[in-house]
This record gives C-alpha cells, structure tokens and sequence, in this order.
C-alpha cells in the first residue's frame, strides 16, 4: 500500500523445458504462485521479460494476453474454481465459448477433455453436487479442453485429502505422458513434488533459490 | 465471445439473481411506463382533438356568400361583375361550385324560424336543414334516438334545450309527429306589382330572428335596397301557409355545428333535402324582391365542403375568382400539431424522469453484480476472456434488463391509458356525455419506449461495465 513497491518476484530466471514437469516449490509468500500468474498473463511484471512460445508477455496488449490466457495455457487453482451456477459439462465448454470455437465441435471435445480426466458420469451436476476431486478433475478438463501446450496448476493439491491429491498428481503425470504437455506445477508439499516433477525450483522471499533435476 | 454466447451468459446471469434482477428490470418498466402513459395522453389527446377538428367541418369548409355580405371581406376587393351587383348564389352558382376539383359537397344554409305544433300545442322554433353529412361530424355521437333514415326523410331531430320545452322526459318524444307550420314562398310573375305580401305575420316573424346571424345581412340588404331605388323592380312572391308532418327520430344534446352554414340556433333539425324541398321563406326572399331577383331563388349563402382541409386554400381562391365572398378558418390543425408537439415534449420530460431514476437503479444492480461476481470475471479472465468480453457481457445484461423492462413498461403504460380513458368514460357516462379516447399508443410509440429504455439501460450500464473490465483477475480470483 501507499508507494512502498513490493518485489514478489526479483531476479529469477527460469526456464521450462517442452514436455516436462516443473514444480515451483517455496513457503506461502514466497512468490511462487506470483511467478505462476504471470506465466499465465494474468499479471504483468513491472520489469523483465517472459517468454512462451518465443513471444514476450510483457510486451503484450491486454487483448494478446487473453489470447495467450486462452490457447497456449491451461490454469488449475487450488480452490477449483468452478462456476457453482453452471453444470460440469457447461463448466469445462466455457473456455470453448470464449475461444468462439464452434458449437457443432464443443460437445465432442468436452467429451474427450473429459475423458482424459477419467469423468465421464454426473455432466449435468453442478459443482456444489460433487467431490473436491471431481470438482478438481473438471477444472482439470476445463484447463485441458482447449488443448494448450502448458498447463500452469497453482497448489491443485491444496484443498483435497492426501489420496485424492495423488490421484490428481497421477493424473497430470498421466497428462503429460501421454500429450507431452508441459506442466508446471506449484506447491508446498516437497515429498509429492519430488515424487511427481521431473526438475524442482526453489523459491523464497521472491528469489529463486535452486533448480535442479528430481532423479 | 460471440454473441450468442455473450448473450446465453448474460440471461443465465440475469436469472441467477431473479429478485435483484427482476425488481431492478421493474423499475425500469415503471419509468417506461410513466413515459408511455404520459405521451400516450399527449398522442390520444392530439388525435382526439384533431379527429373532432376535421370531423367538425370546421376546417374542410368554405362558407360562400355574395358579395357584401360581409363588409370584411367584400369590401376589401374590387366587385367583379360589371354591372356594380355582385354575382347572385343561385343554383347555377351551386352547380359551378359542385364542378370545382376537390369540392365533395355544396349545400346551402336552410333555416326558417317558424312555428310547430305538438299535439296541438304551438311552439315557435327555427328550424334548420341538416344534410347527411352532419352525421359524420360528430354532433350527433350521443343522441337520443337516430339520425335521418334517409335524405328525404320527414323526420325530425330536436334540440334538447327546445325538446325540453316540450317534456322533460325528451326521450318520450323519439317516435312521435311534429306538425311544421311553415309560410311557403310562391313567385309571381315578373310583370305583376310586387305586393309584398311579406307583410303578413308570418314573414316578419321570418325575417326578425334570422337576421340575428348577423346584424349585417339585414343591413346590407336595406342598404342594397336604398341603392336600387329607383331601378324597376322585378317579379315578387307571395307567401302561402302550409302544414307538414315530421316524426320525431331522435333529441340531439349538442349543437350540430357542420360548418358555418351551421353554426346557429337551430332548434329543429330535418333533412336538407326535405328543407330545401319545402321553399320555406327565408330572410333573403325579402332582399331578392326588393332587388328584383325573386324570379330566380337565391341562396343566402352555400357551404362548400372540401376534400381535407389542406385544399380550402385553393378552392377559396377558385371561388373568389367566381365573384363571391369567401369565409374559411386556417388549418387550425397545424397549430394545433406544434401546440402538441410542446406539449408531447413537456409530458415526455416529466415522463422520462422516472426512466432516469429507474437508470440509477441498474448503475445499482450493476454494480453490486461485480462485487458479487468477483470470482467469476476472474475465472473468465484465467479462462480466457478480454477485456472487452466482459465489458460486453455487462452492457448486454443492461441491456436486456432494459428491453425486458422496456417491454413490460409499454404493457403498462398501456394498460394504465386505458385505464385512465376507462376511468374517464365511467364520469363521462355519469355526465351523460359520449364516450372517447383520450390514450393511444402508436407502434411507433412503443417502440420508441423500448428502444430508449434500452439506450438508458447501456448508458447506465457503461460505468459498471468498464469497471468489471478492469477487474484485477489475479485479486479477482483471490477474492472470496
């Protein structure tokens, strides 16, 4: 507040390689899911430069943004983030509707987004009427659906039971072996992120404090 | 976001917060409808007044004379015909008018004060020839009885002040005979001496009341009779009492006023052509004899009317060019229209005031709908949406509050019109006067409602709309 600047995020380079599983780990505060944010654009970096598919998002007009929010990511959040007033099936087909994809395309690729998530019962239910991991398979398939080369999950973890957070964890794996989808991940949790990540970055007080391969 | 997209969203958000939504979309169909109800009196008013204006006969007609009869206007112009003596309105001068294009109707002034007999009873009265046409002007909308079965029907109208006279219970007199004692005019030959048998009784009392019209006639006449002094006079007429029997069809309250040829104290009303049938003598019999004209029956004046009241202009000017005197009324109804037009604009005003507060009320909804939908704008920007997406999101949700409530506010203003002519009719009837219409709402009234809801509705909706645009996603997001 007032004009004291805040530095989320300083002086971190980090780069993820096409294909592999990054996990942003660090303490709440740390930055890390400020540093998710604006690889997602959602935020902009008031310095510095961050490159997806050889473009700079810091350079981008808000419209650009959207459409890098909308084709090259995928976002997954700790609290899901479902509309509560749409059905599962209407949830997952809203980036569809914001991508204008047509109309006669949208039911069958909702159907595979989720099939890719395993969920293929209880379309017409409203969030409210299922499971966190549901829930979180939807948002799952709804960041899926329009088929992005990297998917950012900011803690997709967080709010579930431990055997519901590694079916999750299972499920990405599964995600970007089969698509070879980039994923990266961020969270608290270390023992999963080792588990799960192929390559591990560090963060504390906005600063990146190691990167390293997991195995 | 295409627009069938941004609109299914839009409704599916309206309809998620119905009682907000619904009341804010009711505010904004009460404005509409004081709007609607406001000009629909202005436009049913304007109607009204302009409908009795035309169907008056007021502005369709031109009143003809010869001239002199009106020192106003035949004064002021060079008399034409040769001799010095105006042109005479006989019926050759009748068939002439009837021949000019856009005339639909000549007829002439017939009026006679003479004396009936009911059930023995004598009543002195004017009567008045009334041709069919007075049927359309509207001065016999609400009478006891019927109008003329046809034109050469016996049949009477009374006026109501005279039935009165009769009975108080004027509806009694529908269905019974009227006898007409009248003095008949016969002419005599050119070459016997005129023995002004308008000396008798009956003709004086002729001539008294019906020079009331205008003090002037009779004073043109005797002032045209002193000019000719001297001069040979012309054949003469005698005068003949006759008798004839009308049945009464109906008691009138108003006065028929179907033109000027019209306008006066007729108190018993029969068919033109029954009137003109009878060649009751009338006040210009007199002057004619004196004039020498008596071979020739003239009229004291003709009422011509006229295909709408944009062409009295002309066929005023075609008559003068004949060399009579003209009267006509401006199209009064062009007044009348920017009289309304002010008077639309004012109620419009006082009209458009409650569409305005009922504006506030969606700025309002509008932007309690952000702070309630935080989440969701963000989410929807994670997902992909621009700015403007959300923007446009927000103007087509003001904007559908405003056409729902731009629909329903028509339906009432409508409804609260009728509601104000039905209340009208119910004292009108009490009054015992005819009913009318004093609302209406044309197409392109309702329209215009809607379409301006709907333009205050997006104007309203312009703040909350950029403000949810610019909705940080990230704290969006956050916000719980």
């Amino acid at each position: 507040m007032g004009t004291t600047q805040v530095r989320a995020v300083d002086e971190v380079t980090l780069s993820a390689n096409a294909g592999e599983i990054l996990a942003i780990l660090g303490a709440s505060g740390s930055g890390k899911s400020t540093l998710l944010n604006l690889m997602a654009g959602l935020d902009r970096p008031t310095s510095g430069a961050i490159f997806a598919q050889g473009k700079n998002l810091a350079t981008m007009n808000s419209q650009e943004l959207a459409r890098h929010r909308s084709s090259t990511v995928g976002m997954v959040f700790q609290s899901f983030q479902l509309l509560p007033r749409m059905t599962l099936e209407e949830n997952v087909e809203l980036p569809l509707r914001l991508a204008e994809v047509e109309r006669a395309e949208r039911n069958q690729r909702v159907r595979e987004a989720l099939d890719r998530v395993h969920l293929t019962a209880r379309l017409t239910h409203r969030p409210t009427e299922m499971s966190g991991g549901e829930q979180q398979r939807a948002a799952l398939a709804r960041a899926l659906v329009n088929r992005p080369m990297i998917l950012l999950a900011d803690e997709p973890t967080g709010n579930l039971d431990s055997v519901t957070g590694e079916e999750i964890m299972h499920l990405l794996k599964e995600i970007n072996e089969t698509l070879g989808m980039t994923i990266i991940i961020v969270t608290h949790e270390r023992p999963m992120a080792e588990r799960f990540a192929h390559r591990l970055a560090l963060m504390g007080d906005g600063k990146l404090m190691s990167d390293g391969q997991t195995r | 976001m295409k627009v069938r997209d941004m609109t299914e969203l839009a409704v599916r958000n309206l309809r998620e917060s119905m009682l907000r939504n619904s009341l804010t979309t009711l505010g904004v169909a009460v404005g509409v409808a004081s709007l609607v109800a406001m000009l629909s009196l202005g436009v049913g008013l304007q109607e009204l007044a302009s409908k009795r204006l035309s169907r008056s006969g007021l502005f369709d007609a031109v009143f003809v004379t010869t001239q002199g009869n009106f020192r106003e206007f035949g004064r002021s112009r060079p008399r034409t015909a040769a001799s010095g003596d105006p042109r005479v309105l006989d019926d050759d001068a009748r068939r002439d008018l009837a021949h000019l294009p856009g005339v639909t109707e000549v007829y002439p002034d017939v009026r006679f004060s003479t004396e009936v007999r009911y059930q023995g009873t004598p009543y002195a009265t004017m009567v008045a020839g009334v041709p069919m046409s007075g049927l359309a002007s509207g001065a016999f909308d609400g009478m006891q009885g019927k109008f003329f079965s046809s034109a050469g029907a016996d049949e009477a109208i009374l006026q109501i002040e005279f039935a009165r006279e009769i009975t108080p219970q004027t509806e009694t007199l529908v269905g019974k005979d009227l006898e007409l004692r009248y003095a008949e005019r016969q002419a005599l030959p050119a070459e016997s001496d005129p023995s002004l048998s308008a000396g008798t009784p009956e003709s004086k009392k002729t001539e008294k009341p019906a020079a009331a019209p205008g003090g002037r006639t009779s004073g043109e006449a005797a002032a045209g009779a002193r000019e000719d002094e001297g001069s040979a006079l012309g054949g003469g007429f005698s005068i003949v009492p006759r008798q004839k029997m009308l049945r009464i069809v109906g008691v009138v309250d108003s006065e028929p006023a179907a033109g000027f040829g019209g306008i006066g104290r007729g108190r018993v009303f029969i068919p033109l052509q029954v009137a003109e049938a009878l060649r009751a003598t009338q006040a210009n019999d007199l002057r004619d004899a004196l004039r020498g004209r008596s071979g020739k029956p003239s009229y004291l004046s003709l009422t011509v009317r006229v295909d709408g009241p944009s062409k009295v202009k002309d066929v005023e000017a075609a008559i003068k060019e004949m060399g009579f005197a003209t009267f006509s009324l401006l199209d009064a109804t062009k007044n009348i229209r920017l009289v309304f037009a002010v008077f639309d604009v004012l109620l419009g005003i006082f009209g458009s005031l409650a569409l305005v507060v009922s504006s506030l009320g969606i700025i309002n909804t509008l932007v309690m709908a952000i702070l309630d939908r935080r989440r969701e704008i963000g989410v929807l920007k994670a997902l992909g949406a621009a700015d403007g997406d959300i923007q446009k999101l927000f103007f087509v949700e003001a904007g559908a509050m405003g056409f729902l409530g731009g629909l329903l506010g028509v339906v009432f203003g409508w409804l609260i019109g009728r509601a104000l002519t039905f209340a009208l009719n119910v004292y009108l009837h009490k009054q015992e006067l005819p009913g009318i219409d004093v609302t209406s709402v044309p197409w392109w009234l309702a329209a215009g409602a809607i379409a301006f809801a709907v333009l205050v509705s997006l104007i309203a909706g312009l703040y909350p709309a950029s403000r949810a645009a610019k909705l940080n996603p990230v704290e969006a997001l956050r916000y719980e």
